[in-house]
């Protein structure tokens, strides 16, 4: 048992290395995305036949593809168009691209869910259909959508580990280093399983607590219908 | 000796006792009413006899055997007992054919053309041959009422009981499914939780009243109508019979 | 011409789709079977048994998938159970599967009213053939929505196999990259339209299937 334990404390340093982009790549993602996601989705319900359609598009695309496929395309294929990515870049504009679809779907989702006499009311006190949404449709909107950001959350966790399909040295790619160096598969993996279990389990915590501090009566938020349903 | 016996049933749900000790018999082919107060624990006792709810203590027996004993295989039993529901509870993926021969097929085991047969024969005892290839969602409530007894005659039971049959229908269907009941008494032991009183009045060989989770009264229904023993059980019927009237 | 040495490569793609939908098919029948098991033990069974499987659920849906390969096709090396990589990929993509497809599973079982069993049990059925002729087929009625969510989810997935080197969709065009250097954007992007047909047929073809199942008057919206 020792043996393993100063396994572990040895592995550490690189293991806090590889957390740290993962970490990078999560937050990154899943932030950006929301704002892609965000545009997506009001041009869906709020835009012309046009932007509509462009939206749809990249969202059906991007989800009907996997990340992987998206991920190859940004770092092999667009080099030879002269676009250069390092495999970090690349990473981080693919997750980005990939989770704002889906976050696009489930934005939509909420913003439809809420219903028309909202959209009514503002419009009758005088408020433009910008300041409508602002002000009025998406506070709303954006508190139903957080038990699904949170499913997202995790996903985004989890899928940062392709990264390591293109060299990015995260939590993954940091252990399949030690493996090739040590050989000790089972225990090496078996310590990035348990981390990446605990990681999911405390983020599930935090964004509950924080979905409860910012709960308003009345305003449901749809449980368990996930990000990632096609 | 009875064909059904209940002894002193006592059930508690969530702390609060319902069933008191309630204890009574019936024979074959006999037609009990039992009446009462809502929330007196009549569902329950139903619940209690085919053990969908088995009682806290108490026992019940059926054809000089005790179902409530820990050797008794209850699916055997159930086969012998009927069960017909407040909200139908047909199965919502068969058709009215199926839903009436499932039991025959599956539990007691008839090979499939035969117990198709019955269960057409089923159907059309309680006038729905025409409806056997629909589904449940396509049926009036009436009619998926009726299904439902034909479902529970066809695996000819010993004794059918009938927890609130018409109460989730609308008034005008509520004389069809009565009129299918009033054709079983005597052929089948029935014992019907009901308001209906024009049913209780006119085809019970016996009315029983609970009130508080016991029994308070119980007599046949000419008595017990016009000259019943206890205050509580004259007020209730007299309230009761003004209200939901005869037939 | 580019275009010449793109069809040239066309036979190496098709090996490498037909290993991916090998994947897909082998791992979905896994999922399934053993995602209906885990719901009905943890909705119908002992509390232990349920006890356990909510382990086994949170487990598989709390790891990535990439670390679940590498522990099936390494990890298990070690201790001496060799598993060549494609069993691998199918095992780890059908067990992590199963555990998704086991919520889709309660959800439905869920969502059927208790009514139905007590029907059952009335009939005399034990909760075995309840379950068997009642309440499993309005079940898997109910999941299609979900499981064809499920079904594109791991269509997606398989190109993770490219991680141990199954030789998919994915290593394929990652071979013909490295032969001809130039294909490298046509290849990708081929294979990208290649994924995103079988997606949209799979969808419309289980939007078919979930329509012709409706059982009458039942909602399937359950699972959206």
């Amino acid at each position: 048992m020792t043996d393993f334990y100063q396994f572990f404390l040895q592995s550490l340093p690189n293991l806090l290395n590889g957390l740290g982009n993962t970490f990078l790549l999560t937050f990154v993602a899943i932030t950006v995305g929301f704002f892609i996601g965000l545009f997506l989705a009001l041009g869906r319900v709020y835009g012309t036949k046009a932007i509509n359609l462009f939206c749809l598009g990249y969202i059906e695309i991007i989800r009907g593809t996997p990340l992987l496929v998206q991920l190859f395309i940004i770092y092999f294929g667009l080099p030879s168009v002269g676009i250069l990515f390092t495999p970090l870049q690349a990473a981080l504009l693919g997750l980005a691209i990939n989770s704002g679809a889906y976050q696009a779907e489930y934005l939509r989702g909420s913003i439809q869910s809420i219903e028309s006499g909202q959209m009514t009311a503002a419009r009758s006190l005088g408020m433009s259909k910008l300041q409508s949404i602002q002000h009025v449709i998406l506070p709303q909107a954006l508190r139903v959508s957080i038990p699904a950001w949170s499913n997202e959350f995790i996903y985004l966790l989890q899928y940062s580990s392709i990264a390591y399909l293109i060299t990015v040295s995260e939590l993954t790619a940091e252990g399949k280093f030690i493996a090739a160096h040590t050989f000790r598969y089972l225990e090496i993996f078996a310590i990035i399983a348990i981390i990446y279990l605990v990681l999911t389990i405390i983020s599930t915590e935090i964004i509950d607590r924080i979905a409860k501090r910012l709960s308003i009566p009345g305003i449901g938020a749809a449980k368990g219908v996930g990000l990632r349903d096609v | 000796m009875p064909m059904l016996e209940v002894k002193d049933i006592h059930k508690s749900y969530c702390k609060v006792e319902i069933l008191k000790g309630v204890s009574f018999a019936m024979e074959k082919e006999q037609t009990k009413v039992i009446i009462g107060p809502s929330g007196t624990g009549k569902s329950t006792l139903l619940r209690c006899i085919n053990q969908l709810s088995p009682p806290d203590k108490g026992e019940v027996w059926l054809d000089g055997e005790e179902i409530t004993s820990r050797k008794t295989d209850i699916n055997v039993v159930r086969e012998k007992i009927g069960f017909v529901f407040q909200e139908f509870n047909l199965f919502t993926h068969l058709t009215a054919l199926r839903n009436v021969s499932i039991g025959l097929e599956k539990v007691k085991k008839i090979e499939k053309e035969a117990a198709r047969k019955r269960a057409m024969e089923e159907l059309q005892r309680v006038g729905l041959e025409k409806q056997a290839e629909q589904y449940p969602a396509q049926l009036s409530g009436g009619q998926k009422q009726r299904v439902g007894i034909a479902r529970a005659l066809a695996m000819d039971p010993d004794i059918i009981l009938f927890d609130e049959p018409t109460s989730a229908l609308d008034p005008e269907l509520i004389g069809d499914v009565l009129d299918v009941m009033k054709s079983l008494a005597g052929k089948v032991a029935m014992l019907v939780v009901t308001h209906e009183m024009g049913f209780a009045r006119n085809v019970a060989d016996e009315i029983i009243f609970m009130e508080g989770g016991v029994i308070v009264e119980q007599g046949p229904p000419k008595e017990m109508f016009t000259n019943a023993k206890t205050q509580r059980a004259r007020e209730f019927l007299g309230r009761i019979g003004a209200l939901y009237g005869g037939d | 011409m580019a275009l010449e040495t793109l069809i040239e490569s066309l036979p190496q793609l098709f090996n490498g789709l037909a290993v991916t939908l090998g994947l897909t098919a082998l791992a979905i029948i896994l999922g399934t079977i053993l995602g209906i098991l885990l719901a009905t033990g943890r909705s119908y069974g002992a509390r232990p048994l349920a006890y356990l499987i909510l382990i086994y659920e949170k487990i598989l849906r709390g790891i990535p998938l990439l670390v679940l390969f590498f522990l099936i096709y390494f990890g298990l090396s070690q201790i001496g159970i060799n598993f060549d990589a494609f069993t691998s990929a199918v095992i780890g993509l059908g067990l992590r599967s199963a555990a998704y497809q086991a919520q889709i599973y309660r959800g439905s079982i869920n969502s059927i009213p208790v009514g139905q069993i007590n029907a059952a049990f009335s009939l005399g059925m034990s909760k075995l053939k309840a379950i068997r002729y009642v309440i499993l087929p309005q079940m898997l009625r109910l999941s299609i929505p979900g499981w064809s969510n499920e079904f594109t989810i791991l269509l997606k997935d398989t190109s993770l196999a490219f991680g141990i080197g199954v030789i998919e969709l994915m290593r394929q065009g990652r071979y013909i990259q490295i032969r001809d250097p130039d294909l490298v954007l046509p290849v990708f992007l081929l294979i990208a339209v290649i994924y995103f047909i079988l997606v949209f047929t799979a969808n419309k073809t289980l939007r078919y299937v979930e329509k012709k199942y409706q059982m009458a008057g039942l909602q399937a919206e359950a699972q959206r």
